[in-house]
């Protein structure tokens, strides 16, 4: 390793220093650092080395302070752990004494060295090596500004379920303008559907409604429903939303919810807000406490807007307010801030195809089974067999359909379906204590404050848990058998049931890969949004100013969704309380000159900063876009891209040490 | 006007860039008015006698053109650069070894094998059936020589010093206006632009190209020209086509593609910068390549995809293989023989 200092030449006069860390034992025990400190000082354009027990600890900081002062250093290279850890607190104890952070440069030599070694000797020769590709990339360092932009200080949530709605009201309740964005015609969703939530077994439309009700008169809340988010252009603090409006047909402002078109329309439907169980108008409310509290015309199922076929609702209307031209609207949004929250949705049963399912075989899932225990359901709250509403006298469920089940279905477990199964099993035998009820299950998982007393309150209570999963779900008759077999004895099953309770594994809402592509968040491997660290930034997405929340990211109970709502709204919160943003000035940078305009860069850029100049001819950066991930200067066949301090001739000289072979 | 003197002479070369001058037509009125031609086979019988007898540095410009494929190739080029004070490597041959550069793959042994021994129509019945070869000396009765095949084809920098390149397979009657230019500046003024000079555009050819590009330039599937019948105002990457226009020199003023409805094949060399145009296409190319449904191919799709572009040495590195390539296979080569 011993080599002669090569003499500088003075355009290259900067002065550096190398800074290498003990870190106790962890780096110390397999590099030789005092070896190294030494060494470092031959190295071209290295005035100073030091070595430092811990460099990050408060003293090992003033040290490395006092050095550059002393030495007068333009540039320091520290070798210690990695640079996610400790970067930025070397760079604000350089930046403290007058060196521009960016000509820090860190040499991971604890996780890319010392951790995965065991050999000293070649273990200290690879540290040096990484020290010396930092030098040669530090040689040519330049002095770079962070970006500045201003903050738009307004907000939106997309998907108003109970999560959007926390985190909408979190940000309006502190002064931030929110627009609330729902697909549906009202707000509330699934949560709006359920009868009573576990363990403490009270009202969910009761504990909703307040919320719902606040959003509809918050003056900080723009409500906007039946409405999608079809575009997402700009960047953090300054992004450009375009949300597709679907036509409602009623002016909500005249309507005053008298009811009369409802008794006109000659259509009836399922409603779907009843899974299925109930009918609907063509023109309806959702439900009593939807919010915008208006009605609705389903284009869809309505005989036609023609006024020739039909025009019952609009004679029907004194006020006068509805109007069948209405049209799509296109609405631009300039917000600083996006939390989505599109919730989920229940797996297909009919991809499962051992099971019968549906209301005409007496087989619901979990939510159908809510509104039939809903005192506002379609049987006042009465649990009565769909097909021909007798009470059921053999009542069975059965959890983890589609999921846990890697090799045909979904491979996660929905969390939530242990315990509201035991939920509809305690309201039913609370209801009708002689009906005979079972649970198939694979096995209990309750985990939760009061959770497993609450499944044990199900078992007091005579629900028999059978621990198996059905093989067949069919009809035969007016009976609903279900074979399956007791894994816990070995015996096999098989039950007569007159209604038969799935719970279907939660996947993500149907169209969030749409979202995805509108928003540029990526997904996981079962489409829930990711994200950006699953421990540490749970509720942020790689796109800086883009926050995901509740069951959009994965399956999740009440209360975690509103602590997601309520903890995207606060990091929300803290981009949009900044006067200025400052964006790492490491971008790519456009060599007018060299520029062809031959558009290769221009579909690579994952972050869309790249644009197309046709004038010049040329490829333009936005700089605030930009991420620094050097896809487009890797790309570029002429040279005209290039990173700043990562440039081509940096990332050369590096290679040429890496690859240098030593001397010996 | 004072005249100067000029000298063309040439390496392994096809005659192109001979035609090249030829073909200037009109353009050559002017252009004999100053100048002296010292030595050009093809327009007139000069002898390197002549051009020994000549004073050092007597011929004013030397327009060198073709590879060093040979030893006699490196003897003329040596010759001729103590002769004249300015060299200029003219046609891509000479600025970075061209077409007969595909051959750097393969030493000269490889060569003469496959040439004399294992081509396809050489047996006890074809033309060669003694499997006869040429040798670089021959002395049975009157000692004879032959040139020595060298084991790479490298362009006329690797021999002796050269002033300016003039790329192009051949150059075109622009970059004589250029060149022109530079004579007549030096006639009257005694000026020379600086060394290294490229006397070609500054950009590269996609600037000249006047194709129209779509918003996003992604291949999903490599076609060969022949292909497809591609469509003259789009852009050839965008319709699948491998064309090396966005990382070659501008200057030609797009005669392939705009010309001919044929992509770029890369032999005005590499743009401004790059030295190694090569790589850079291949990893713009990898880049768009299944841009868009890189998820749905997964990397075994992509494998697949990239394995349909045709002889990637010969598309990619047509006109022009870096230093580093050669110096790895000589590095190579040597190894194997001592080896032996």
């Amino acid at each position: 390793m011993s080599q002669k200092k090569k003499t500088r030449e003075p355009e290259e006069a900067k002065r550096l220093g190398v800074f290498v860390c003990h870190c106790g034992k962890n780096i110390a025990a397999t590099v030789d650092v005092e070896n190294i400190a030494k060494e470092a000082t031959n190295l071209h354009g290295v005035v100073h080395a030091a070595e430092s027990h811990y460099l990050c600890s408060e003293p090992g900081q003033k040290a490395l302070q006092d050095d550059i002062k002393y030495h007068r250093l333009d540039g320091i290279i520290c070798a210690c752990c990695s640079p996610t850890l400790h970067e930025e607190t070397f760079r604000k104890a350089a930046a403290d004494v007058g060196i521009n952070k960016y000509e820090v440069e860190i040499a991971n030599i604890r996780e890319k060295c010392s951790w995965v070694h065991s050999d000293k000797e070649k273990a200290t020769v690879k540290a040096m090596k990484i020290i010396e590709t930092k030098v040669e990339k530090a040689l040519l360092n330049e002095a770079l500004t962070p970006i500045s932009v201003d903050v738009n200080r307004n907000a939106m949530v997309v998907g108003a379920g109970i999560t959007g709605i926390q985190a909408a009201l979190d940000l309006a309740n502190s002064g931030y303008h929110v627009y609330l964005v729902e697909q549906s015609p009202t707000i509330g969703g699934h949560m709006a559907q359920l009868t009573s939530t576990f363990p403490t077994l009270d009202c969910s439309q009761c504990i909703l409604s307040p919320k719902m009700s606040e959003i509809a008169h918050h003056d900080n809340v723009e409500l906007i429903t039946n409405a999608k988010l079809t575009s997402v252009t700009g960047f953090v603090g300054n992004f450009k939303a375009q949300i597709t409006k679907k036509p409602k047909f009623v002016i909500e402002e005249l309507c005053n919810l008298c009811d009369d078109c409802v008794e006109v329309c000659p259509v009836i439907v399922p409603n779907e807000f009843e899974g299925g169980l109930g009918p609907r108008k063509a023109i309806y409310l959702p439900f009593p406490q939807a919010v915008p509290s208006a009605y609705i015309l389903d284009i869809e199922n309505c005989l036609g807007i023609h006024p020739l076929v039909c025009s019952k609702c609009r004679d029907a209307c004194e006020q006068k307010a509805i109007n069948y031209d209405m049209k799509e609207e296109i609405v631009e949004l300039n917000v600083g801030a996006i939390v989505i929250a599109t919730g989920y949705d229940l797996y297909d049963i009919s991809k499962i195809s051992e099971y019968d399912f549906g209301p005409e075989v007496d087989v619901i899932d979990g939510l159908q089974f809510e509104r039939l225990l809903n005192s506002a359901g379609p049987t006042g709250g009465a649990v009565l067999r769909p097909s021909d509403h007798k009470k059921p006298e053999t009542v069975v469920f059965v959890q983890c359909v589609g999921s846990r089940d890697p090799e045909h279905h979904m491979a996660y477990c929905s969390k939530i379906c242990c315990t509201y199964t035991g939920k509809h099993a305690l309201l039913l035998k609370d209801q009708e204590p002689e009906t005979e009820v079972y649970v198939f299950y694979i096995d209990i998982r309750a985990a939760g404050r009061g959770y497993e007393e609450f499944i044990d309150r199900a078992q007091e209570m005579g629900v028999i848990y059978i621990r198996g999963k059905p093989s067949k779900i069919f009809r035969e008759g007016d009976k609903t058998i279900i074979w399956a077999a007791n894994t816990l004895t070995g015996e096999r099953l098989e039950v007569e049931a007159d209604l038969v309770v799935l719970a279907p594994a939660m996947i993500p809402s149907f169209d969030t890969k749409i979202l995805s592509g509108v928003t540029k968040c990526n997904l996981d491997e079962y489409g829930f949004f990711k994200e950006a660290h699953v421990k540490l930034k749970p509720v942020e997405s790689l796109v800086q100013g883009l926050f995901v929340a509740g069951t959009a990211l994965s399956p999740k109970d009440i209360p975690e969704c509103v602590a997601q709502g309520s903890a995207a709204a606060s990091k929300a919160m803290a981009l949009l309380s900044k006067p200025q943003l400052y964006h790492d000035p490491i971008v790519a940078i456009v060599n007018e000159k060299a520029c062809s305009g031959c558009k290769v860069c221009q579909s690579l850029c994952p972050y869309g900063a790249i644009s197309f100049d046709s004038v010049k001819n040329i490829s333009v950066v936005k700089e605030i876009l930009c991420q620094g991930c050097g896809t487009c200067a890797s790309a570029c066949p002429s040279l005209a891209l290039t990173l700043k301090n990562q440039t081509d001739k940096q990332i050369e000289n590096m290679i040429r040490i890496a690859l240098k072979t030593e001397a010996k | 006007m004072k005249k100067i003197k000029l000298a063309v002479a040439a390496g392994s070369f096809c005659g192109g860039c001979d035609m090249s001058i030829i073909n200037l037509n009109e353009m050559l009125i002017p252009i004999e008015e100053v100048i002296e031609l010292v030595f050009w086979q093809v327009a007139a019988d000069f002898k390197f006698e002549d051009v020994e007898a000549l004073q050092d540095k007597e011929i004013d410009i030397c327009l060198y053109h073709g590879p060093i494929r040979t030893s006699e190739h490196a003897e003329i080029a040596h010759l001729f650069r103590k002769k004249s004070k300015v060299m200029i490597a003219y046609g891509s041959c000479s600025c970075f070894g061209g077409i007969p550069q595909l051959a750097n793959p393969y030493d000269a042994q490889t060569i003469l094998d496959s040439v004399y021994t294992n081509g396809y129509n050489i047996d006890e019945s074809g033309p060669n059936q003694n499997y006869m070869r040429p040798k670089s000396e021959y002395k049975k009765g009157r000692a004879m020589t032959l040139p020595k095949l060298l084991d790479s084809c490298l362009p006329l920098t690797s021999e002796v010093d050269v002033n300016y390149f003039v790329p192009g397979c051949p150059p075109v009657p622009t970059q004589w206006e250029m060149l022109v230019d530079i004579i007549t500046n030096f006639i009257k003024k005694g000026e020379l632009p600086p060394k290294g000079t490229v006397v070609a555009g500054e950009t590269a050819l996609c600037e000249e190209c006047g194709r129209e590009k779509p918003e996003e330039i992604v291949i999903n599937r490599f076609r060969r020209p022949f292909e497809i019948d591609p469509d003259p105002e789009k852009c050839l990457l965008s319709q699948g086509i491998i064309c090396m226009g966005p990382a070659t020199r501008a200057g030609c003023g797009g005669q392939c593609t705009l010309g001919a409805n044929m992509p770029c094949r890369g032999c005005f060399g590499p743009a401004p910068g790059v030295k190694d145009p090569g790589l850079k296409m291949l990893s713009a190319i990898a880049s768009i390549g299944g841009a868009k449904i890189e998820a749905e191919l997964g990397p075994e799709g992509l494998k697949k995809l990239m394995e349909t572009i045709p002889d990637p040495f010969g598309t990619f590195y047509r006109f022009f293989t870096p230093e580093y390539i050669i110096k790895t296979k000589k590095k190579v080569a040597e190894e194997e023989s001592s080896k032996k």
